[in-house]
């Protein structure tokens, strides 16, 4: 139980930080919000607009997040923070999970309110159902956040590390990304071969994988913090 | 100077792939479908296979080092999943030649390619990530979680043409092709097994004599005593 009580606290320390001083969340929102924006001013038609809006969302979220995830990671190390919490002793894998809901946490909220703005802005005319909409967003915010949590607590350490956090995490996300912007798309667009939930499956098998995979080994990542 | 019994192997790889290549090139019939366009699976397809044995390996030297911290198993990922990025950059290369004749493009989002270049570009951020991290130790440690990471998608590669029905062709069995083709790809797989073995034996030496040469220099025996 005391693993849970220290996830816990995790989060809530994380989510504090954020919101004694949101730098984080507000550029993470206002980087996605900007490409967006972008992309809406370079397409040529409405159509074309509206076609692409699941895809550019998760564009948009996906260069965001990792710069919100190394920050994450930096703070830490700019204070001696994490070598303190693994005196403390909070467990590896508390951490790791703290650090990482709290990271999904905050990509799930930016990228629920980028959507009524992407709905208008893109004038996207709502076919599918909202709670599956709702669900593909947390759980590619998930399989976004997994990976990247563990990852930026490698390249947080090493040189070039805005470099080279992209350079890990794209190709791992690449699968998530793609099944979960399928899902916005065709819940936008409309679903008429209810394809939706296959790819939320496959949005969900990433995340059991990911969230499985990076816990069992976020021990090495801090002990040779 | 000690002989490296891996020159062996190599020298056989070499003869084998050259009579390999021969066979392929002027003695295995034309493919019933492709014609000679198909004569390019004798690179394509061994040099796939020669990726997921490299990243394979690599997946079992990444466990060693995380398990056992055995400096032989750092130099074995290292060895292997440069191997395996090289040969899949020529599987992807050799891809997309034989695209363009046979589907009309070098390059299609079918499951089978993406997760392929997928699976390249991970090990290529291995890669990166290793000549980035000066510390031996915290080089090995972090590459080894994210070698085990990146081989997550082995398997997803391997089995996505069955998961995913796309334009590239399903995993033929021995069945499936005439007792010449077979013969002639087996040879030319067999050849890039040992000339593989043999680069990744020596990036192997390298990677350990490497090793060597950053361990601190003993003190002088003064110093030491002090």
């Amino acid at each position: 139980m005391i693993v849970f009580r220290q996830i816990g606290a995790v989060v809530l320390k994380d989510l504090l930080v954020e919101l004694r001083s949101p730098t984080r969340l507000s550029s993470l929102f206002f980087y996605a919000f900007a490409l967006l924006l972008m992309v809406a001013f370079a397409s040529s038609t409405t159509d074309v607009m509206r076609r692409q809006a699941g895809g550019v969302l998760w564009i948009g979220l996906l260069l965001a997040s990792t710069r919100s995830f190394d920050q994450s990671f930096q703070a830490e190390h700019d204070e001696g923070a994490l070598e303190g919490l693994v005196l403390w002793p909070v467990r590896p894998v508390a951490l790791y999970y703290g650090k990482a809901l709290a990271n999904a946490l905050s990509v799930s909220v930016v990228a629920l309110a980028l959507l009524p703005l992407l709905i208008a802005l893109y004038d996207v005319n709502m076919r599918g159902d909202v709670g599956q909409l709702v669900l593909g967003v947390v759980l590619g915010a998930g399989a976004l956040a997994a990976p990247g949590t563990l990852l930026a607590g490698i390249t947080s350490q090493a040189r070039g590390a805005s470099a080279l956090l992209p350079l890990l995490l794209f190709p791992t996300v690449v699968p998530a990304v793609l099944a979960a912007s399928r899902v916005t798309t065709l819940v936008m667009e409309g679903d008429p071969m209810g394809q939706a939930s296959a790819w939320l499956g496959v949005v969900g098998a990433l995340n059991l994988i990911h969230w499985t995979a990076s816990g069992l080994l976020f021990r090495w990542v801090v002990e040779d913090a | 100077m000690k002989f490296a019994w891996e020159h062996v192997v190599g020298a056989l790889g070499l003869v084998l792939f050259a009579v390999g290549q021969y066979q392929g090139l002027f003695v295995s019939p034309a493919e019933r479908e492709m014609g000679d366009v198909a004569r390019i699976l004798y690179v394509h397809v061994p040099s796939a296979w020669l990726a997921l044995v490299a990243f394979t390996c690599a997946f079992v030297a990444a466990a060693g080092t995380l398990f056992t911290g055995r400096k032989g198993f750092d130099a074995l990922l290292e060895a292997s999943s440069e191997v395996g990025v090289a040969s899949g950059v020529l599987l992807m290369i050799t891809g997309a030649l034989f695209a363009r004749p046979t589907w009309g493009v070098f390059w299609s989002w079918d499951a089978r390619l993406t997760t392929t270049a997928i699976l390249v570009l991970t090990f290529f951020g291995v890669v990166v990530l290793r000549s980035l991290v000066p510390d031996p130790d915290k080089r090995a440690t972090w590459s080894a979680v994210v070698t085990i990471f990146a081989a997550i998608n082995v398997p997803i590669t391997y089995y996505s043409v069955d998961w995913w029905r796309s334009i590239h062709q399903m995993r033929s069995d021995a069945e499936a092709m005439s007792g010449s083709i077979r013969s002639v790809l087996m040879l030319n797989a067999l050849a890039f097994l040992l000339l593989g073995t043999w680069l990744i034996a020596q990036r192997y030496r390298l990677a350990r004599a490497h090793a060597r040469a950053e361990e601190p220099l003993p003190l002088p025996r003064e110093e030491a005593a002090s």
